[in-house]
């Protein structure tokens, strides 16, 4: 195993990852970018770097490019060895990155809520379907319903549709009146109000639906027919997919390996983006669900910390200021209703590594007690989608992470043996 | 506040559930208290591996008893304790081990041990992935596995109707002479007897136990079925689990009912936090691949670690405290508590009950130990 050593390491190449870089590089310092896909850009920029379509993920792409910052693909951070180290498994074997300061930027999931059906194959996430689909995945032609809550599900409508998707419907549990005061609240950002105005403008012919959801998906090898609700009314749509999740959940899994303070669900972090732990930093979602251009801000604002600039980092602290109010605003429109709560029947799995059901969850009263004696969060995504899941049903926290944070080769947990690199070589595959 | 309780259990671990169910066989009603859920401390850390061991006489005699109390009772256990009689392998590496081997099935036998010695094509066929060279092994075929929080789970919940009252997340401050135990929200439970099932935190509770924290690291990996059949535990382990200075590792390795393959093991005095400690998971893992060379390809799922109650002389306490007869002890058991819980369960009532035990109860009296003469390590 090979060990490199860095000023700042940066876990994490979506915005807010890709700014933080950025900004180290920029200063001339020794920065690295680890990310465990092979290209920048993280969930929102995905498929840009070999094919750029928006004009902010070419502009930093390129930057990124252009800067001296070393990055690792594929490569997935899965444990800290000592204080101020981390392995990290790539195709080539583990790796070791030594750092002074660290960025945590390593974003969200989407948040997926169990009802009778959703995991059939054919029901996926709105995010999951688009990366599958820019990966080439043929969806000219197939019926689409898309469903669940956030602006996410609009974006990826569009996208979905641009490549010949039939879009049945877009169901957002959201009331309308929620909506709508969110499109007031957008107008304070007038580049957010474009962007949305031209989505809806081309979605034109879609139907977007608020205050509607999802009851249950159907269909004997895969989902076929999805039975929605508006809380009054029931009804059914075919379809060859139904792209479904709830919003965005943290990563929150290294910043607890590393012991970092979280507050309400997301990691604590003072006016530096400096979490309670000294020398580590967060940006992007882990620290409050806010969109891409938060994320930015708030890279920046910690790669300018990291590096000891907090002339600079102040000078973002405004704009960072504007963007959490859209998150806020995001947050209370896109809350979730309380009925959600109510779509898993005891059948309906909720651990979908261990085969759980609701029923058997029940019987218990916190997360550990449920893990211990049904085996839900024990498999391979250790609780990342049920955890989140049990979360939203039943109030419960899964406070429990143990590396690696993602499965790795069982000789990846043994120590590295060679010494410090402290002049590092950019590995090969910097460029995808 | 109940006073209906004639026994009061602190700690739901599979020693506190087994005391549980054995004395309310015996027709007493028990009460089990405990901070966390039914078997979560070291209960839910251990490989839950029943074995047979000889290191000393009394340590044989108290986990063949257990053994066959657990082999008795396999055909009630529900699936969800996952009993699998996969049988112990112990494997020798070169022919000085092989004299173990041989040393160990002449014992065995002789005390009723069903046993096979395989020789080094014999293991090669039991066992393809072990690396080719080793010189042997010895199966004791009624060893078994299963998953240990399930076990205690079961114990108490297949209890006589009635008997047993279990609260979950209450938290004991303190045990008092005269058989109450006071609860972190000021209330008292009171009755006849109190036993300290804590685990390696019973020295809390009961000052001046001679119990200490022995750290373990375990991995599990995804479900790879058939990678390995049986428990395999290398017979460099008596010298591991022997040494009670230095840190130690020896290769171990369960197949999990899961599929899954659970690698083991390490022990370490004086390490009481609950990280893992990579140099020694470093050491571990290697020492496993030593024996199993493409166990690295296997995926890793989770790592982590649970702390053994240890005693000077590896063998638990099971009855009256040296200072008050009204607090009873049911801890210390190391490394072998899933195996020994349901011996210490029968040992248990029947000393309460005055009745005669099926084993030589003494050897596990803590007053063996009163002398503080014992070797401390
Ligand atoms: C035979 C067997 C097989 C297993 N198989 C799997 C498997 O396939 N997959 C898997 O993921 N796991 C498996 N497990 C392991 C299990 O999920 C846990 O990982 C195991 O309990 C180890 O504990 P932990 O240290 O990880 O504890 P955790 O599960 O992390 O729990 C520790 C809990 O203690 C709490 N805590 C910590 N410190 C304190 C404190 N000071 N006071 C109060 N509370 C505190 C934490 O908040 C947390 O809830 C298996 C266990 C066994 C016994
Ligand atoms: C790595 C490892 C591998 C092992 N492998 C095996 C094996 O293969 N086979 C085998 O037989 N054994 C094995 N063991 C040993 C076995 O796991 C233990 O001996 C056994 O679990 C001990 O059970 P217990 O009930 O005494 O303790 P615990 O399970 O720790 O139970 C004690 C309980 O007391 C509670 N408690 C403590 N203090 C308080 C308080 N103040 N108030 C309320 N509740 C309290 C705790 O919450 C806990 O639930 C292994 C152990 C380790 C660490």
């Amino acid at each position: 195993m090979t060990s490199h050593a860095f000023e700042v390491v940066v876990v994490g190449a979506g915005p807010a990852g890709i700014a933080a870089a950025c900004t180290v590089a920029d200063a001339g310092r020794p920065v690295a970018l680890v990310d465990n896909s092979p290209w920048l850009g993280g969930q929102i920029w995905r498929g840009e770097e070999a094919n750029p379509v928006q004009r902010a993920a070419r502009q930093w792409l390129k930057r990124a490019a252009a800067a001296r910052v070393t990055i690792f693909r594929e490569a997935s951070v899965f444990t800290v060895s000592l204080p101020q180290r981390l392995l990290v498994e790539t195709p080539a074997g583990a790796v070791e990155l030594g750092w002074q300061r660290l960025v945590i930027a390593t974003g969200a999931r989407e948040r997926f809520v169990p009802f009778p059906g959703w995991t059939l194959p054919g029901v996926v996430g709105p995010g999951g379907l688009q990366a599958l689909v820019k990966a080439g995945w043929p969806i000219a032609g197939k019926r689409v319903v898309v469903a669940g809550s956030g602006p996410l599900l609009l974006a990826v409508a569009d996208g979905l549709k641009h490549r010949g998707a039939h879009i049945r419907l877009i169901a957002e549990q959201a009331p309308s009146s929620r909506v709508l005061q969110f499109g007031f609240a957008l107008g304070r950002h007038p580049a957010k109000l474009a962007q949305g105005l031209r989505l809806k403008a081309r979605l034109l012919g879609v139907p977007y639906r608020c205050g509607c959801w999802p009851v249950r998906a159907s269909g004997d090898e895969a989902a076929r027919q999805v039975t929605l609700t508006d809380g009054r009314r029931t009804w059914t749509e075919t379809c060859d997919y139904l792209a479904c999740a709830f919003g965005l959940a943290p990563n929150l899994e290294l910043p607890r390996l590393l012991g970092c303070r979280l507050a309400d669900g997301f990691v604590q972090v003072n006016e530096f983006q400096e979490t309670s732990v000294k020398d580590v930093f967060c940006a992007g979602e882990p620290t409050g669900i806010a969109g891409a251009d938060a994320a930015l801000v708030a890279g920046c604002i910690a790669g300018f910390a990291a590096i000891g600039n907090p002339g600079q980092a102040r000078a973002l602290f405004g704009a960072r200021a504007r963007w959490q109010r859209f998150g806020r605003a995001l947050r209370d429109a896109f809350a979730m209703r309380p009925e959600l709560r109510r779509l898993a029947e005891a059948e309906t799995v909720v651990c979908r590594c261990e085969d759980v059901r609701r029923g058997e969850l029940e019987r218990h009263d916190n997360w550990r007690a449920a893990k211990l004696h049904t085996r839900c969060g024990m498999g391979n995504c250790q609780g990342r989608v049920c955890g989140d899941a049990a979360n939203f049903l039943f109030g419960w926290t899964n406070d429990s992470v143990r590396p690696p944070l993602l499965p790795v080769r069982v000789t990846s947990l043994l120590s590295p043996v060679a010494d410090v690199n402290q002049n590092p070589t950019p590995p090969a595959g910097n460029q995808p | 506040m109940s006073a209906t309780a004639d026994i009061t259990i602190v700690g739901a671990g599979i020693v506190g559930a087994a005391c549980a169910a054995a004395c309310a066989q015996a027709g007493l009603n028990v009460v089990v208290v405990d901070r966390g859920p039914v078997g979560g401390g070291t209960t839910a850390a251990g490989m839950g591996h029943l074995v047979v061991m000889d290191d000393s006489p009394a340590q044989f005699a108290l986990t063949a008893y257990s053994r066959r109390l657990w082999r008795e009772l396999a055909p009630q256990l529900p699936s969800n304790v996952e009993f699998d009689p996969c049988g112990t392998l112990w494997v020798a590496a070169d022919e000085e081990e092989m004299a173990e081997v041989r040393r160990k099935e002449a014992f065995y036998r002789e005390h009723g041990v069903k046993v096979e010695v395989l020789d080094e094509a014999a293991l090669a066929q039991a066992e393809p992935n072990l690396r080719a060279g080793l010189a042997g092994g010895l199966v004791v075929t009624e060893d078994a596995v299963l998953y240990p929080p399930g076990a205690a789970r079961f114990l108490l919940e297949t209890a006589p109707a009635g008997r047993v009252q279990v609260r979950t997340g209450i938290e004991v401050n303190a045990i008092s002479r005269d058989g109450t135990v006071r609860l972190r929200d000021g209330t008292r439970l009171a009755a006849a007897v109190v036993v300290n099932a804590a685990g390696c935190d019973s020295p809390l509770l009961t000052p001046d136990l001679p119990v200490r924290k022995r750290k373990g690291h375990l991995v599990i990996t995804e479900r790879h079925p058939g990678f390995v059949r049986h428990q395999i535990v290398e017979l460099g382990y008596l010298k591991s689990a022997h040494a009670v200075a230095a840190d130690s590792v020896a290769f171990n390795i369960q197949p999990r009912k899961t599929g899954q393959m659970l690698i083991g093991s390490s022990r370490q005095f004086n390490a009481n936090s609950t990280e893992i400690n990579q140099p020694i998971l470093d050491r571990m893992v290697r020492r496993a691949l030593e024996y199993l060379p493409t166990l690295g390809q296997l995926t890793a799922i989770r790592c982590w670690t649970g702390h053994r109650a240890a005693t000077p002389d590896k063998l638990p306490l099971i009855g009256p405290s040296l200072d008050c007869e009204r607090v009873w002890l049911a801890t210390g058991h190391e490394g072998l508590g899933i195996t020994t819980s349901l011996g210490t369960g029968k040992l248990l009532a029947d000393l309460l009950l005055k009745r005669p035990t099926e084993i030589p109860a003494w050897p596990y009296s803590p007053e063996r130990l009163a002398h503080g003469d014992a070797p401390h390590g």
